[in-house]
């Protein structure tokens, strides 16, 4: 019998899901064995013309990483949804949108200015831009357009499964190749992670306050934090509440808060908006002026709350850019 | 020269080129693979089938510039960490130490060499990824392997499973470090204003201290490998010295006082293609010697030496293109500030025909010798008595408005600049980076080694890979290099005939 077929395929994403999967470290030799990888972009030659050729839902799963931005990438990700039995959003940015969704509050022409003429170590007086297409006495190289907007895989093509996290652990990585290898799925749609509040999994849990309230919110980098007692407790806003359990709670290992990568559990719509009602409804003060004041120590809640689910929020985008 | 005769004599050349269009042919490489991030090669042929002009694109580009304006500045090493999931630590750590100069704050000396600790672990770890997954396959499998056999898998198969397994493990346990300070090793958490999140508990040292003897045995016998596989090859030799991979450009590293390479702290120092210095300036004077400037056929900005002006793609010892990176940074420097590493770079400059060595190819080597001395310097840290005390940040007091901070990335020197209000959100974010400093020798090269290797039409698969190895030499690392707007694609070549339509698309499998 052939081995399975699978597939890695990357869009608007920084690589750093590519690494988990290379951070299987001596499991990968497992994997390799057990899999034929038909493409991999990253780490092995392969080219796209042999995947364009192979039948129709010919490789059984294809773990695609990254947002979509560009024309190609949508493409690609319509041909291998074609090719693929089983299309897995694998990491934050191909579940949520990830941080490059954090582009969605600013304009496509805001960003090529600044790169391109604003910024100060800019030598450009001409205000050259990258040309779609450049006639460069007559040779005529071109570059793909950008989209207006980042989009998270499933709001481009169906998806099948989510392996969440910025990137996802190498763990949950291997959870989910062997369900897939040994045909033990969840039901289509699920979030290959535990579908639990991170709190449960937190070394800080037993010191998580009942009945919190908050006079104040300080940033990070504003007071010493004490390794062991809940960040909550001591004023930081974590977002371990609103975010789904399967990283260990490794930021906190690392002494600082959740930011909330792993999403929100599937009783949630919208993880963003969870956190923020939980933090607000729980503030000391009552007078608008005072509640303000404890507002302060959380200067930017869209990078807060949706540091990688902007794309998905069920919030308005602050220019209502279409796609294209 | 003068701007305005530059530019008349370059309009000039662009009639010229015009002139001289009927009967031109394009190629296309993609994807090329192996490399962080996405790229694209444009190859045109004249009527001979020669190669008239090469151009490297990289097609995409992201906007962390941008879409950092607002946010805390306490939350810029774990935003910019994700414009590189290969190098996240290096973002990580020169947003860390533009927050210290953000907020003039010093960090504690405990909490500095943490940061150094992990700092050296992660040039290790990530070295050893390009010498065995990325660009390393490339020699140590072949260069005419097939394309099937050149990636990790055909690694194992040359040097053998146990070895292979020794990477692999090793590699692990090194990253394992990171994560116990960072929390993960891909995005790290552990970088704040005047130090770090986390201490070294003295009952997990033990390990460290073992894990950093192991690591400078394995940098050592990576060194051995690559010697005797390349070096120990009178073929690739050939080839590393060959013209096609070889480029007089000056070279760009940071330096500490003895000007000895350093990744994490000091002065960036430039020497020209002869090894003269020309330069050497502090962190905070980057925009007074570094520029970038914008082809239209390329969302990569190509930067250059500001004194000098951009002087388009040239070479030799009047050229403001400069390189990055280990064998720029070798070539930058007097030398290593350990004494295994310190050998084996006087041993590189022997055995390549002395200093600065302009072989491409040799950043292979280079970059295994900075292993050893990121594994050495490992090895001074864990031994060093202030390791684990606990005393790992200050609190930062003053009013923030403006901070610089600059490391070595692997792939060369990472600038990171932000301006803030008096709350510490950011108003204004610039980064260069490092795979940014290298685009116009990538771009030189790429064009190079195509017009050496394509004569008369004939493009073979073992061709084109010569070709990406001249690119993938340097480690590129495209997602880095366009962090503007999210949107990664892959390199590819395409073949135009004379009607400048799509005849073919090049590719290896």
């Amino acid at each position: 019998m052939s081995k399975p077929k699978v597939a890695f395929y990357w869009c608007a994403s920084c690589g750093g899901c590519e690494e988990t999967v290379v951070d299987l470290a001596e499991d990968i030799l497992g994997v390799v064995e057990k899999v034929d990888i038909v493409l991999w972009p990253v780490a092995m030659d392969f080219k796209y013309k042999d995947i364009e050729a192979m039948p129709d839902k010919s490789i059984v799963a294809t773990l695609l990483n990254g947002a979509i931005r560009t024309t190609e990438q949508e493409e690609m990700a319509h041909m291998l949804r074609r090719k693929s039995q089983y299309l897995i959003a694998y990491g934050a940015c191909a579940h949520l949108g990830g941080i490059p969704a954090l582009g969605n509050q600013f304009s496509r022409e805001h960003m090529l200015k600044f790169n391109y003429e604003d910024a100060p170590s800019m030598a450009n007086p001409k205000k050259t831009r990258p040309q779609l297409k450049f006639a460069d006495g007559g040779r005529e190289p071109t570059l793909p357009e950008l989209h207006n907007v980042v989009r998270a895989l499933d709001q481009v093509v169906e998806v099948d499964y989510y392996v969440p996290g910025c990137p996802p652990t190498p763990k949950l990585t291997k959870a989910a190749v062997t369900a897939l290898l040994e045909n033990r799925l969840p039901p289509k749609g699920s979030v290959i992670a535990p579908d639990i509040a991170l709190c449960d999994e937190c070394p800080r849990k037993a010191s998580k306050p009942v009945n919190t309230s908050f006079a104040e919110f300080r940033r990070p980098h504003q007071k010493l934090m004490d390794p062991n007692l809940c960040l909550l407790a001591q004023g930081i806003v974590c977002m371990g509440p609103s975010t789904r359990s399967g990283c260990e709670a490794a930021c906190l290992r690392g002494g600082m808060p959740c930011t909330g990568c792993f999403g929100p559990t599937s009783r949630v719509r919208d993880q963003g908006l969870k956190i923020l009602s939980s933090l607000c409804s729980n503030i000391a003060p009552k007078e608008e002026g005072e509640i303000n004041k404890v507002l302060e120590g959380i200067p930017d809640p869209v990078g807060t709350f949706y540091r990688y689910g902007l794309a998905k929020s069920l919030m308005r985008r602050k220019v209502n850019l279409p796609v294209k | 020269m003068e701007q305005a005769v530059k530019d008349a004599f370059n309009q000039g050349a662009a009639r010229a080129n015009a002139a001289y269009q009927m009967g031109r042919r394009r190629f296309t490489v993609e994807p090329i693979t192996r490399l962080e991030g996405h790229g694209k090669i444009d190859i045109f042929l004249d009527d001979k089938g020669d190669v008239e002009r090469a151009y490297m694109q990289v097609p995409e580009l992201r906007g962390f510039e941008v879409f950092s304006i607002g946010r805390p500045a306490e939350d810029m090493p774990q935003i910019t960490s994700r414009i590189c999931g290969v190098c996240p630590t290096a973002h990580h750590m020169a947003a860390t130490k533009c927050l210290d100069d953000l907020y003039k704050v010093e960090p504690t000396s405990p909490g500095r060499k943490i940061r150094e600790l992990v700092y050296n672990a992660f040039m290790l770890e990530d070295h050893a990824l390009h010498v065995f997954v990325l660009g390393g396959p490339d020699f140590i499998v072949g260069p005419e392997a097939p394309p099937a056999e050149r990636n990790i898998v055909g690694v194992i198969g040359k040097v053998g499973l146990e070895a292979g397994k020794r990477v692999l493990t090793t590699r692990r346990r090194v990253r394992e470090l990171i994560a116990y300070f960072g929390g993960k090793v891909v995005h790290p958490v552990l970088g704040l204003p005047g130090g770090v999140s986390k201490a070294l508990d003295p009952a997990d040292l033990p390990k460290f201290k073992q894990l950093a003897k192991d690591a400078v045995e394995f940098a050592e016998w990576t060194v051995d490998v690559l010697k005797k596989i390349v070096l120990g090859n009178p073929e690739y030799v050939k080839m590393i010295t060959s013209d096609a991979y070889t480029h007089k450009t000056c070279y760009m590293g940071m330096v500490d006082e003895q000007n000895r390479v350093n990744f994490y702290d000091g002065k960036l120092r430039v020497v020209d293609c002869n090894g003269k210095e020309i330069c050497k300036f502090a962190t905070h004077q980057y925009r007074d010697y570094v520029a970038e400037h914008v082809e239209p056929w390329s969302y990569m900005k190509f930067t250059f030496l500001k004194p000098r002006g951009w002087m388009d793609f040239a070479e030799g010892p009047e050229t403001s293109v400069y390189s990055v990176a280990p064998l720029a940074r070798l070539n930058a420097a007097d030398g290593l500030a350990t004494p295994k590493a310190q050998a084996a770079y006087e041993e590189f400059f022997k055995t390549l025909g002395g200093k600065p060595v302009h072989h491409t190819l040799a950043n292979h080597l280079a970059r295994a010798i900075e292993m050893i001395f990121a594994a050495e310097r490992m090895e001074q840290l864990v031994n060093d008595p202030e390791i684990t005390s606990p005393d790992v940040r200050r609190v930062p007091t003053s009013v923030p408005k403006e901070g610089i901070g600059v490391v070595e990335a692997p792939r060369g020197t990472l600038f990171h600049h932000y301006q803030t209000d008096e709350r510490g959100l950011i108003t204004m974010a610039n980064m260069i980076v490092a795979t940014q400093n290298n685009a116009a020798r990538i771009a030189m090269s790429v064009e190079r080694a195509a017009k050496g290797l394509i004569k008369g039409g004939k493009v073979t698969e073992g061709l084109l890979n010569k070709i990406e190895m001249a690119f993938r030499a340097y480690d590129p690392c495209l997602g880095c290099a366009t962090h503007s707007l999210p949107g990664h694609l892959p390199l590819s070549v395409n073949i135009y005939d004379r009607d400048r339509t799509l005849v073919r698309r090049l590719e290896q499998a």
